[in-house]
């Protein structure tokens, strides 16, 4: 039902795709553009248009290589991500994963807006990992940015192609043709021919180097900028689509695995006469230990494996099983909260430094400080992670939905100790990701399972194994020290940071934040002051420490722009235009002029500086939106927060009610985006709101603890996230126009988000809360 | 054990063990991966199914106690409401992963069924119980109140 007669996996089409659709396209050469010399016979019944006397001359097909294979983000080579069928349908690989931010619909804008395809003869093909595609990994905000350049020159140089392979066709010079909407047109005298007619043939002709390709002018796109629909909308409404969750082979079997409770725990010993009494209960399979470093490969346990889901949860229910705790069982989070606040009351190791912060603190006459804390987080998309797997003669082949094919196949590989070539890995729709999906460990079960099983297994995991065994945002622990002068100015600013790497999960014994990590909001705070210092302390992982939608910037920019607006308190200014000041004149910012080693999303400065004119322009339009200065009511208050992160900039004002007793009522939030060019609109106030409120769940209610190394939290009953009672009735956002070049959409307004509401809660209740979350589990209400 | 249930109006017989919740036999037995599993304990409702017309969670409710009962399914959801509430879904593009929307979607018809012209607070109530962690809840309250518009 999911399969192609090949055995090959695709996504059902789209209602309104669903043409032609008999020619696998597999195995494509890199010079055609055609599934196959057979479908040709189809194409030929489609000339109506031209003229008979319009042939194309014989000509051997171009062998020289693609000209294209370097081009700024990857290779541009047309037949990566191109196929025209002889009936003019287009099918376009998304070589990103689909999970949400609309990648299907967004890619295609690109491409199909340079190539000038129809919108509706457009079918989306999901890419397999491989590493012919570049790099794949849907992660860091990085499908636009990286890909916007490269996916305009594919399609320009198809456009270019199909432009040429007409004006040989009508013996005419290619300046006299010109493409639009899946048809190429003889301008002078209206003679057209549709790209189904043309392609065989252009396929033939040498590929133009980057030089000789025009893209297209800005007033003229056609899908680059605009609201295009979602190409996967039409589906879901009919609960269609394919999800991890919902891939089906034939004669498959079902598996949950009993994990060890804690990280780097192992099976001692388990008894499974009562599993196998389930209804349903096919077998047990104890999987090899976890590694250390865990990395991506899977934590060990034991597999039960059955006719159904049910079946298999019943019976891990009914196993008897006993752990060997291993090292992190006396992994305690009050405990280690006490510790990395200690440690941040102590000097770290400098990781940036502008004038003399010592001097400046010891002279001051007044100093201020707050310590900010931050819990463990877990990204749980609605989805949890399921892979299915199957083995024939050695060679296995995964379905699932994971943000990282790449890493699933080498994983894979690595796990199972096959060659990287004999794994197959098709991606789903992903029911979110947020981070969790760029891990492959739950694909490497799945096919050691499936493997020791001899058939096709879906390993699913339930919401208990999700929230328990995740790879957590990191635990922080900050400390802000300023000092301000007679003006109320600050002319110090140290800040220490203190949180466990995500390194530790890949590196025994790492317990220094990274460069990289620091560069998240730390490194690259980019006030106006005359001396700052950034210093790091170390802490130790003690369970796997993963990365969660625009990672460190949630600890990071929540201090920063926590502890802006209570320098602005301190002050006795309002915290918008304080915080205008501490941006300070417009100026390019670079972090390695002050020791940092700053990677800047991995862009180059001088592409993407940091810009404080930025900064401030989506501050002022955030504050403009909301009406800042305006009387609130009683027992209202207002917040801002403004940050930069993956390249965009995002400023948020939120309103809130407290009641008496604390009872919290988000009022309206009104954000200003500049992610430089913007390649869908609507999804981008979409990811706005959506990244936001993320962003505020996890503020509220987020935490992840642990004690004795278990995590305390199993699913939502003890685990709360926002619901729809709680979202706020106003939601306005702006895109602020730009054509810099495209900056990330789906994690820059989270780091925004917590900062925002704790400083309106301030406004509104004089409590300052400094620590992540704001509402434990056994409340309802803010501690104000 | 064989049961028969009747599902968007077909009667289909499943053979799943005494106790099976309605959601494994809609999706491993009978391939009708349209409603979803998020928790298995009834608090995000992305396996919201009609019960002769009342929305419930699959996830907890046995399969062998629906003999009888009028099963629908997202897959098999018709009617005025369930259009309107389908066309609004699509003309501000609501979902962004998608995976909840079927829940989503069942809840919100079973509402405009029950209350054509829901207030702010009947929308709270009636989709309180689906979590989206893409948080689309913003449009989710938009396109309802379109739909009742349209209505």
């Amino acid at each position: 039902m999911f399969l192609n007669a090949d055995g090959s996996f695709r996504h059902e089409i789209l209602p309104t795709q669903a043409r032609a659709l008999a020619n696998p396209i597999v195995n494509l050469s890199r010079r055609k553009f055609l599934g196959g010399a057979g479908t040709m016979v189809i194409g030929m019944s489609l000339l109506s248009a031209c003229a008979p006397a319009d042939t194309f001359p014989e000509i051997e097909a171009d062998a020289t290589p693609s000209p294209l294979t370097e081009v700024k983000g990857g290779d541009a080579t047309p037949s990566l991500f191109i196929t025209i069928e002889p009936n003019g349908d287009v099918k376009l690989i998304c070589h990103r994963s689909e999970m949400g931010q609309q990648t299907w619909t967004s890619m295609t804008q690109i491409l199909a807006d340079e190539m000038e395809a129809d919108w509706d003869k457009i079918e989306i093909v999901q890419a397999v990992g491989d590493a012919k595609y570049g790099d794949q990994n849907t992660d860091g905000s990085t499908s636009v940015r990286n890909n916007f350049h490269r996916l305009r020159v594919t399609g320009a140089a198809m456009r270019h192609m199909l432009e040429n392979a007409a004006a040989q066709l009508w013996k005419v010079d290619v300046s006299e043709c010109k493409a639009e909407l899946g048809v190429v047109y003889h301008t002078e005298s209206r003679k057209k021919a549709h790209f189904g007619k043309l392609a065989e043939f252009a396929g033939k002709l040498p590929i133009p180097s980057e030089d000789m390709l025009t893209l297209k002018k800005r007033e003229d796109w056609r899908y680059i900028g605009k609201a295009s629909p979602s190409l996967t909308v039409p589906k879901i409404i009919h609960g269609q689509g394919t999800f991890g969750m919902d891939v089906r082979l034939p004669d498959m079997l079902y598996a949950v695995v009993a994990h060890p409770p804690q990280t780097q725990g192992k099976v001692k010993s388990f008894n499974a006469a009562q599993t196998m009494a389930v209804p349903g209960v096919k077998s047990t399979y104890q999987l090899p230990d976890a590694t250390t470093p865990v990395g991506f490969n899977p934590l060990g346990g034991v597999a039960i494996i059955a006719t159904d889901t049910w079946a298999a949860i019943q019976g891990r229910k009914a196993l008897e099983i006993e752990w060997e705790a291993g090292p992190n069982a006396g992994y305690s989070s009050q405990i280690f909260a006490q510790a990395m606040q200690e440690t941040a009351r102590q000097p770290g190791e400098i990781k940036r430094k502008r004038g003399d912060v010592d001097a400046a603190l010891a002279n001051a006459e007044k100093t201020i400080v707050a310590e900010y804390y931050a819990a463990h987080l877990s990204q749980s998309p609605m989805e949890p992670p399921t892979a299915t797997a199957r083995w024939t003669d050695g060679k296995v082949e995964c379905w699932t939905c994971t943000q990282n094919p790449q890493a699933a196949r080498t994983t894979v590989a690595q796990v199972c100790g096959v060659d990287p070539s004999d794994v197959t890995i098709n991606v789903t729709w992903l029911g979110g990701g947020f981070g969790r999906k760029s891990k492959p460990d739950y694909v490497a079960e799945a096919a050691l399972i499936a493997r020791e099983a001899g058939k096709p297994v879906k390993l699913v995991w339930t919401r208990e194994d999700d929230l328990q065994h995740g790879y957590f945002h990191a635990v922080s622990a900050q400390r802000l020290e300023a000092s301000l002068d007679a003006d109320g100015k600050p002319s110090a600013w140290l800040h220490r940071t203190v949180f466990p790497t995500i390194s530790s999960t890949f590196a025994p014994g790492a317990d220094m934040p990274s460069a990289g990590e620091l560069g998240l909001g730390a490194s690259d705070m980019p006030f106006a002051i005359p001396n700052i210092q950034l210093e790091a302390g170390r802490a130790k992982g003690h369970i796997r420490i993963g990365w969660l939608r625009s990672v460190c910037n949630v600890y990071q920019a929540f201090a920063v722009q926590s502890f802006a607006a209570e320098l602005a308190h301190a002050a006795g200014r309002d915290q918008k235009d304080y915080l205008l000041e501490l941006l300070g004149p417009a100026r390019h910012f670079d972090p390695n002029t002050e020791g940092a080693e700053y990677s800047n999303y991995g862009s180059p400065l001088e592409e993407y500086p940091i810009d404080t004119a930025r900064l401030a322009k989506v501050t002022k339009t955030a504050a403009k939106m909301a009406n800042w200065g305006r009387t609130l009511p009683e027992s209202h208050g207002i917040g801002i927060a403004t940050h930069r992160s993956f390249l965009s900039y995002v400023s948020t004002v939120i309103e809130v009610k407290v009641d008496a007793d604390g009872a919290l009522t988000i009022i309206g939030i009104w954000s200003a985006i500049d992610a430089g060019t913007v390649v869908n609109t609507g999804h981008t106030i979409s990811q706005v709101e959506g990244g936001t409120l993320y962003g505020l769940s996890n503020a509220l209610y987020g935490e992840i603890t642990a004690e004795n190394g278990i995590v305390q939290q199993a699913n939502f009953p003890d685990w709360r996230v926002m619901r729809m009672s709680e979202a706020p009735r106003h939601f306005e956002v702006q895109i602020i126009e730009s054509d810099a070049p495209p900056g990330g959409v789906g994690e820059p307004p989270t780091p925004p988000a917590a900062p925002a509401l704790a400083n309106a809660i301030f406004d509104a209740t004089g409590v300052r809360l400094r620590s992540l979350p704001f509402i434990s589990a056994n409340s309802n209400t803010l501690p104000v | 054990m064989t049961v028969t249930l009747k599902i968007n109006g077909k009667s289909q017989t499943v053979n799943a063990a005494e106790g099976t919740p309605l959601l494994w036999v809609l999706r491993d037995h009978l391939g009708m991966t349209g409603t979803k599993f998020g928790c298995g304990v009834a608090q995000c409702g992305a396996c919201t199914v009609h019960v002769d017309g009342v929305p419930i969670r699959a996830c907890i409710t046995p399969h062998d106690s629906l003999d009888g009962a009028n099963i629908t399914t997202i897959e098999g959801k018709s009617g005025k409401a369930a259009d309107a509430i389908r066309k609004a879904w699509q003309a501000i593009d609501v979902p962004q992963c998608g995976y909840c929307q079927s829940g989503q979607i069942m809840s919100a018809i079973a509402l405009l069924e029950e209350t054509p012209n829901p207030s702010d607070e009947d929308i709270d109530d009636a989709m309180n119980g689906n979590i989206c962690r893409c948080a689309t809840y913003m449009k989710i309250r938009s396109a309802i109140k379109d739909a009742a518009g349209s209505l």
